[in-house]
């Protein structure tokens, strides 16, 4: 008999036997589907958070901000330097002019749904523009605020996630009450989390006078940023920061990203020990259990390796299978949910739902065949060495 | 206690078996302490808040200033004490990855709202003395190894001097201690008349205020009259407990307790099952011996006494190891460089963590023991 059907034949065998050893089994596959579970939820948060902010910023539009400015939130401009950079030559223009938005970022406290307490929600002065410079934005219910008017559009993240943003309420802002009027979709981009309102109305509202916090343009191509940033940071009217606003966002979620896989890690990882621990103990038990009849395969002629091979494939099937049953309950659990958090950098809230991505899984699926591996391997190479005199006497 | 040298050799009878359960229990109370710390880390400052502070702050958000004249308009309403402002300064030292807190205040009428905040009184008066000075937090003085005397430039993201200049120069005056464990020590204090005077724009606006009123129990009622006060002003005003204020700063991030009682559960959960797992297969093992200790006199209450605190030591020695491991790790600090400025692992939860030990052992001690108990001394001879 040859190496090979060695193995498959020992496995077969221990397969079969696997319900005999039913508690054990059980154990080391929820132990390491617990794991899977852990690890691929927290990291769903953060893929979640990551893909709302990056989706939909396309290559060829850029963001200005005041130099030193790390967010929107404590940049300014005056509107005659939002001129010049709407003036710039590699900024697209399209028929009523150049597209770029001046736009105005602040926070409005809002209850938030899940917690009833104030948050901190976006509020965003936008320029006809706006709507152009960014991708995939649409009205899906009620219209457009009209420019000039004290009315607001508010994201599909923002109205799912904070109380008083359906279409037809309104928003006290200060003394005044602005009729949201409108709901838009961004393809799942962090903006859906915000409320729109015209740059004018705004500053007046928040006793900005005529400033700006951030310009957005979309430039002629993707290919002419550096030109367009080279000549804005040179300009001595200006002082300036100029990002693709891809890089602006990813800058942006870097803190929350950072501080959610940290500890999705380690909570995983000590999970994980746990599980290899588990994993160990199911595995000399199954070795213990079948001692003798290690024992009487190696009297017939079967290799040590084989021994050592099989069940080290048993444990790693065994955890395979709690690792795909984890990765299936963190899908169903967790992906699409929706929530929102807090991003410090942008001081202001950002509604995003959890993603339970492929590549997710696979890293379950990966944690999950290290610890089979691992908790396989000790407890095989010491049924390989039993000493089959001895192990055939054995009850 | 005489049987516990049977107890011991049982559990030496399958020394890797033993090893492995209760190295499984030591990583549940590890994570168990980990997460505890980061939920006080989180929440932390909601025990921390004073119960005689209000905090008023513009009713449309935060980030809208109020005006400076409003102190004196707030001392002149009955019931309120003292009131005194802060301001956001958002600043930036070396690296922004260095996150703590700076903050203009009014020194004395700071530190005599906030009595938590222990400042020498030679440090107090040098900061009255020094324009440019400031106190900061033992934490951020260890952190960055500041020392009196020093003089640190910290960039600030929103406040600029003339010049466009952003870079502002600080003198370390003093630095101050909380007076208990959880109070924050990472805030960077300095004076306000120095930024006032120095700063271009917002002149004459603040943060937020803190009130000190004369009777927490009419603090809601007080809250009230603030808010009145300011009706129908360009700056109107929303005033709640510190509490509240700082409850609702952490809803902002999520539900943390939500959040970390599921992680715990599924923790838990899994760990209960394979210790218990592993001890109704030891007691199965067994069985035969059981009846013979029943046959020779034990009685039921012993024998089930025996396989309780059996499964009991596994649980404590592992879950004490665990809870001490953890200890030990958080008392390294916050691993997420600045994010968590109270990060410890508290007293209550080390009491939780040590009843959790106990509640283990029993639990999962349950099924073997109810085994032991109703097994009839006949059958189990039979079986050996």
């Amino acid at each position: 008999m040859n190496w090979l059907s060695q193995i498959i034949s020992i496995t077969r065998f221990g397969l079969m036997s696997l319900p005999q050893r039913r508690g054990a089994a059980a154990t080391t596959f929820i132990g390491i589907a617990g794991v899977v579970v852990v690890l691929v939820g927290v990291l769903s948060m953060s893929a979640g958070f990551t893909r709302a902010m990056s989706v939909s910023s396309s290559p060829d539009t850029a963001i200005v901000l005041r130099s030193g400015a790390d967010s929107e939130m404590v940049s300014g401009f005056s509107r005659e330097q939002t001129q010049i950079i709407a003036d710039s030559p590699e900024v697209a223009r399209a028929g009523q002019g150049a597209l770029s938005s001046a736009e105005l970022f602040v926070i409005i406290d809002l209850p938030k749904r899940s917690t009833g307490m104030d948050a901190n929600v976006p509020l965003r002065g936008v320029e006809p523009a706006a709507l152009q410079v960014r991708d995939h934005l649409k009205i899906i219910r009620g219209r457009m605020f009209e420019w000039g008017k004290d009315e607001v559009i508010v994201g599909s993240g923002a109205a799912r996630e904070f109380t008083g943003l359906e279409v037809g309420s309104s928003i006290k802002v200060g003394r005044y009450q602005w009729p949201v009027v409108g709901m838009f979709s961004a393809n799942g981009a962090v903006c859906e989390s915000e409320i729109w309102s015209d740059a004018k109305v705004l500053q007046a509202a928040y006793h900005r006078g005529d400033s700006f916090q951030s310009v957005l343009a979309r430039l002629t191509t993707p290919g002419v940023f550096q030109t367009f940033k080279d000549s804005l940071t040179s300009n001595p009217q200006l002082n300036v920061k100029v990002s693709r606003q891809s890089e602006y966002y990813a800058e942006q979620s870097e803190t929350m990203t950072r501080l959610i896989r940290t500890l999705g890690f380690s909570v995983a990882s000590l999970m994980a020990i746990g599980a290899v621990f588990a994993a160990l103990n199911t595995m000399y038990s199954a070795v213990a259990a079948r001692t003798r009849e290690i024992a009487t395969l190696r009297a017939m002629g079967f290799g040590g390796a084989a021994v050592v091979v099989s069940l080290m494939i048993e444990s790693l099937l065994l955890a395979l299978a709690g690792g795909a049953a984890g990765g299936a309950l963190a899908y169903f659990a967790f992906n699409d949910f929706h929530t929102s958090t807090m991003n410090f950098q942008s001081f202001s809230q950002v509604a995003f739902a959890f993603r339970v991505t492929p590549r997710l899984l696979l890293e379950g699926m990966i944690w999950a065949a290290a610890i089979g591996l691992i908790g396989g391997l000790l407890p095989a190479v010491r049924a390989a060495r039993l000493p089959i005199a001895a192990a055939l006497r054995e009850l | 206690m005489k049987y516990f040298h049977l107890i011991w050799c049982n559990l030496k009878r399958k020394k890797a078996r033993t090893a492995l359960t209760l190295l499984s229990v030591l990583v549940a109370f590890v994570l168990f302490g980990f997460l505890c710390s980061i939920k006080q880390a989180l929440t932390g400052g909601v025990q921390m808040a004073g119960a005689d502070r209000l905090i008023v702050r513009d009713k449309v958000s935060i980030i809208q200033l109020l005006p400076q004249s409003y102190k004196a308009r707030m001392e002149r309403i009955p019931g309120v004490v003292l009131a005194t402002h802060q301001t956001w300064f958002g600043g930036v030292y070396q690296d922004p990855k260095n996150f703590f807190m700076q903050c203009p205040v009014e020194p004395e009428e700071f530190l005599e709202i906030h009595p938590e905040l222990i400042l020498p009184p030679d440090q107090k008066k040098a900061w009255l003395q020094t324009r440019t000075g400031a106190a900061v937090g033992r934490k951020t003085a260890e952190r960055f190894h500041w020392k009196i005397g020093d003089k640190v430039p910290i960039r600030s993201t929103i406040w600029a001097q003339a010049g466009d200049n952003r870079v502002w120069d600080f003198d370390i005056v003093g630095i101050y201690d909380g007076k208990e464990k959880g109070t924050d020590t990472t805030a960077l204090l300095f004076r306000y008349d120095y930024f006032d005077e120095a700063r271009v724009g917002g002149k004459g606006q603040v943060g937020w205020y803190t009130i000190r009123v004369k009777d927490p129990a009419l603090a809601a009622e007080t809250a009230k009259l603030v808010d009145k006060e300011f009706e129908n002003s360009d700056s109107e005003t929303k005033t709640e407990p510190e509490g509240a204020f700082v409850q609702a700063w952490v809803s902002q991030i999520g539900n943390i307790q939500l959040i970390v009682v599921s992680i715990l559960g599924a923790v838990f959960f899994t760990i209960l099952l394979v210790t218990a797992n592993t001890m109704s297969q030891a007691v199965r093992e067994r069985t035969g011996e059981l009846g013979v200790l029943k046959a020779i006199g034990f009685t039921n209450a012993q024998v089930v006494g025996i396989v309780l605190v059996e499964s009991c030591l596994i649980s404590i020695i592992g879950g004490g190891l665990g809870l001490g491991l953890a200890w030990m790790v958080v008392s390294r600090g916050d691993p997420t460089g600045g994010l968590l400025p109270l990060f410890f692992f508290p007293a209550r939860d080390l009491v939780i963590g040590v009843v959790l030990c106990v509640t283990l052992g029993v639990a999962a001690a349950a099924f073997p023991a109810l085994q032991a108990l109703r097994l009839r001394v006949s059958d189990a001879l039979r079986r050996m």
